[in-house]
């Protein structure tokens, strides 16, 4: 029976997959159809594939009403002489200029497929890993150089050596699935797209660490990542590779683990925050230290990690430490998911080595602005990452670059803008957003950001524009030195690089 | 202007007091249970009224000022109805680099409200939302449950022609 893939990734349904899937089903009852995740092209979305000996074959973008020209065509035999033909998927140039080892799956199989699963690789890292005594787990992630994918770039296998060293009855995995950066979209793929990775990666670390409860901070906003993730645990269950014991293994090793649905606050994606709200809170933010690794989620030990960052342990655990660190440069080792959105030609899912540059991920793999023209400006790591302008195209993807370039590479997020873009606007927006999203908990952030409206206002009405352009500087001070969390203490990045970078856009 | 409206789905006071804490009693158990418990009577009862708040207080043996507390730091708690079709805006930067602000601004003069307000008939409440996580397809706008990418002011009108 012929295999046609439509994606079921909530992105290619924005644009239509969901009507694709049916009329094709109407059309051509005697095909099989999956609903695959998203390869990540997602300027190509709904993009349909059909399996033929010669490979996947893709066809995109395919609007519902363009399903019955093609199927007439001959699509479902794999016609290649269509117009919305890109050929073999894999052979996109797209697809095999990346390293895709967070994501080897997501697009390929389908998500909720125990079988595709472990016949492309699925389990192998949690089988090494229970053969392996928890140390030498924490060990080997030490040993991989994996980095919290989450934006702040701490070692993962640090924070769970803690965790494994502290002494509890109970002890928790809690995974941030709080993507609430604009521009980052890859936890959300991931789940989508290939849910039992996270389950398998967050079940390494409980093992590693000696915890026996789980729990995935979910976003609302994503209702089909919450439904997608939810059904893949019970499959898991049933399957014995979460329960009372995992996989079969007579070791005694006990793991579950349930999804929490947060519910719109942005500074829940804040560690301490999120815990606050995993145990039934308002969020607001705790100070630090006690770290959660050793006073977590209702005061115990829990590791706390990213989606990207538990989805990347089963890969490390299955291929070892040292075929993963060999991707990268300096002390950003591996590979990095890359999001491209906004304003952008072809958006979407890069994953590769870091060390790639900017530009290349910009221009080389988005194509530029879909606008047609130019680029003025691109933000990397979300809401709290600096504007960068295309001068900076050659920067390194590389915590370290980042970080001496006054910038931060975050969650791997990069939006790009195009030249009709205020960057003034966009300065008013980042405070604007730090007022509202603000837990209130300390002064800085709490106030500082209603103050940087009102400066920044001042300065484009020109109110005494040199003074107040020192009022901002000694703001953006104030708070990178004086809040309690990220929220306040890296608002002042994208105002100080967009007052940097652009400045004719603040009246000078 | 959103309490003269009465959702579809409104239970009568004392009715609804028990569904509440029959909701609030089956979640308990949970580890740190407030929020599933808030998320699963706005689910069933289309809001969080303030009624409401006392009686899962009771049930989790928390005092009213912490469960208010909960309620009114979560954007997602809804204090009143909402309107029969929510259509929600994102406004988040990769969405304002392709005109999210623009159509958010049509989507207003359009449907004659606000952000967080639900038109005086009943029919749409208007939300803003940062980041439904499409944002190489945006500007993203979700109406209902349906999520849907690069909306531009006609397709707007068009969806929002269909919300009645």
């Amino acid at each position: 029976m012929t295999r046609v893939f439509v994606p079921r990734d909530s992105a290619a349904r924005s644009v239509g997959a969901d009507e694709v899937a049916e009329r094709l089903a109407v059309l051509a009852p005697e095909v099989e159809v999956v609903r695959n995740g998203s390869r990540g092209m997602l300027w190509l979305e709904p993009l349909v594939e059909i399996e033929t000996p010669a490979g996947r074959i893709g066809y995109g973008p395919v609007a519902p009403e363009d399903i019955d020209g093609l199927v007439a065509g001959g699509m479902l035999a794999g016609a290649r002489d269509l117009a919305a033909c890109l050929g073999s998927v894999e052979a996109l140039p797209w697809m095999r200029q990346q390293q895709r080892l967070t994501f080897a799956r997501v697009g390929v199989t389908d998500p909720l497929s125990v079988d595709d699963y472990t016949s492309y690789g699925g389990l192998r890292g949690l089988r090494q890993a229970l053969a392996q005594t928890p140390a030498e787990v924490v060990e080997t992630v030490v040993e991989s150089g994996l980095r919290g994918r989450g934006g702040a770039g701490f070692p993962t296998g640090i924070k769970w050596r803690t965790v494994l060293g502290a002494s509890a009855d109970l002890k928790f995995v809690c995974c941030n699935a709080d993507e609430g950066d604009s521009g980052t979209f890859a936890d959300r793929m991931l789940i989508e797209g290939d849910p039992f990775t996270l389950i398998e990666g967050m079940t390494i670390a409980a093992y590693a660490v000696g915890a026996s409860e789980g729990y995935v901070y979910l976003r609302s906003e994503y209702p089909d990542a919450v439904a997608t993730l939810r059904a893949a645990i019970e499959l898991a269950r049933t399957e014995g590779w979460l329960g009372d014991d995992v996989l079969g293994s007579g070791s005694g090793f006990v793991f579950d683990l349930q999804v929490r649905v947060g519910a719109g606050a942005y500074i829940c994606g804040e560690e301490t925050s999120m815990l606050e709200s995993l145990e039934g809170k308002r969020g607001m933010v705790r100070a630090k230290p006690p770290i959660p690794a050793l006073q977590g989620l209702f005061g115990l030990p829990t590791v706390v990690n990213n989606v990207l960052s538990l989805a990347t342990v089963p890969t490390i655990l299955a291929n070892g430490a040292e075929a993963y660190a060999s991707y990268g440069v300096g002390r950003s080792l591996g590979t990095s998911v890359f999001q491209l959105g906004g304003n952008v030609a072809r958006g979407g899912i890069v994953e590769t080595a870091f060390g790639i540059t900017l530009g290349e991920l910009v221009n080389d793999f988005g194509g530029g602005t879909s606008s047609g023209r130019p680029i003025r400006a691109v933000q990397v790591g979300g809401p709290l990452g600096a504007y960068l302008p295309t001068e900076q195209f050659d920067l390194p993807m590389d915590y370290e670059a980042f970080a001496a370039a006054g910038a931060m590479v975050g969650h791997g997020g990069i939006v790009v803008f195009d030249e009709t873009v205020n960057m003034a606007a966009m300065a008013r927006f980042a405070f604007e957003f730090c007022a509202a999203e603000s837990c209130g908990k300390c002064t800085p952030c709490r106030v500082g950001a209603v103050r940087g409206v009102e400066t920044i206002d001042r300065i484009v009405a020109g109110d005494n524009r040199e003074k107040n352009l020192v009022v901002l500087g000694d703001l953006c001070d104030l708070m990178t030195d004086g809040s309690l969390c990220a929220m306040g203490g890296l608002t002042p990045l994208p105002v100080r690089s967009a007052v940097r970078h652009f400045g004719k856009d603040f009246g000078s | 202007m959103t309490s003269e409206v009465v959702a579809a789905s409104s239970v009568p006071a004392p009715g609804r007091a028990v569904r509440v804490r029959e909701i609030a009693t089956e979640l308990r158990g949970l580890r740190g249970s407030l929020i599933p418990i808030l998320h699963a009577v706005q689910e069933e009862l289309g809001y969080v009224d303030q009624p409401d708040v006392p009686v899962i207080a009771d049930v989790l043996n928390l005092s009213v000022a912490e469960v208010h507390g909960v309620v009114t730091f979560y954007k997602d708690f809804r204090r009143t109805p909402a309107g029969r079709t929510v259509v929600a805006i994102c406004q988040a930067e990769a969405c304002r680099s392709v005109g999210a602000v623009e159509l958010a601004e049509h989507a207003k003069r359009r449907v004659g409200c606000g952000f967080g307000e639900t038109t005086y008939d009943g029919r749409i409440t208007l939300d803003e939302v940062y980041c439904f996580g499409n944002c190489a397809l945006g500007p993203a706008v979700q109406v209902g449950e349906r999520l849907h990418g690069r909306v531009t002011a006609a397709r707007l009108d068009a969806l929002l022609g269909d919300a009645r």
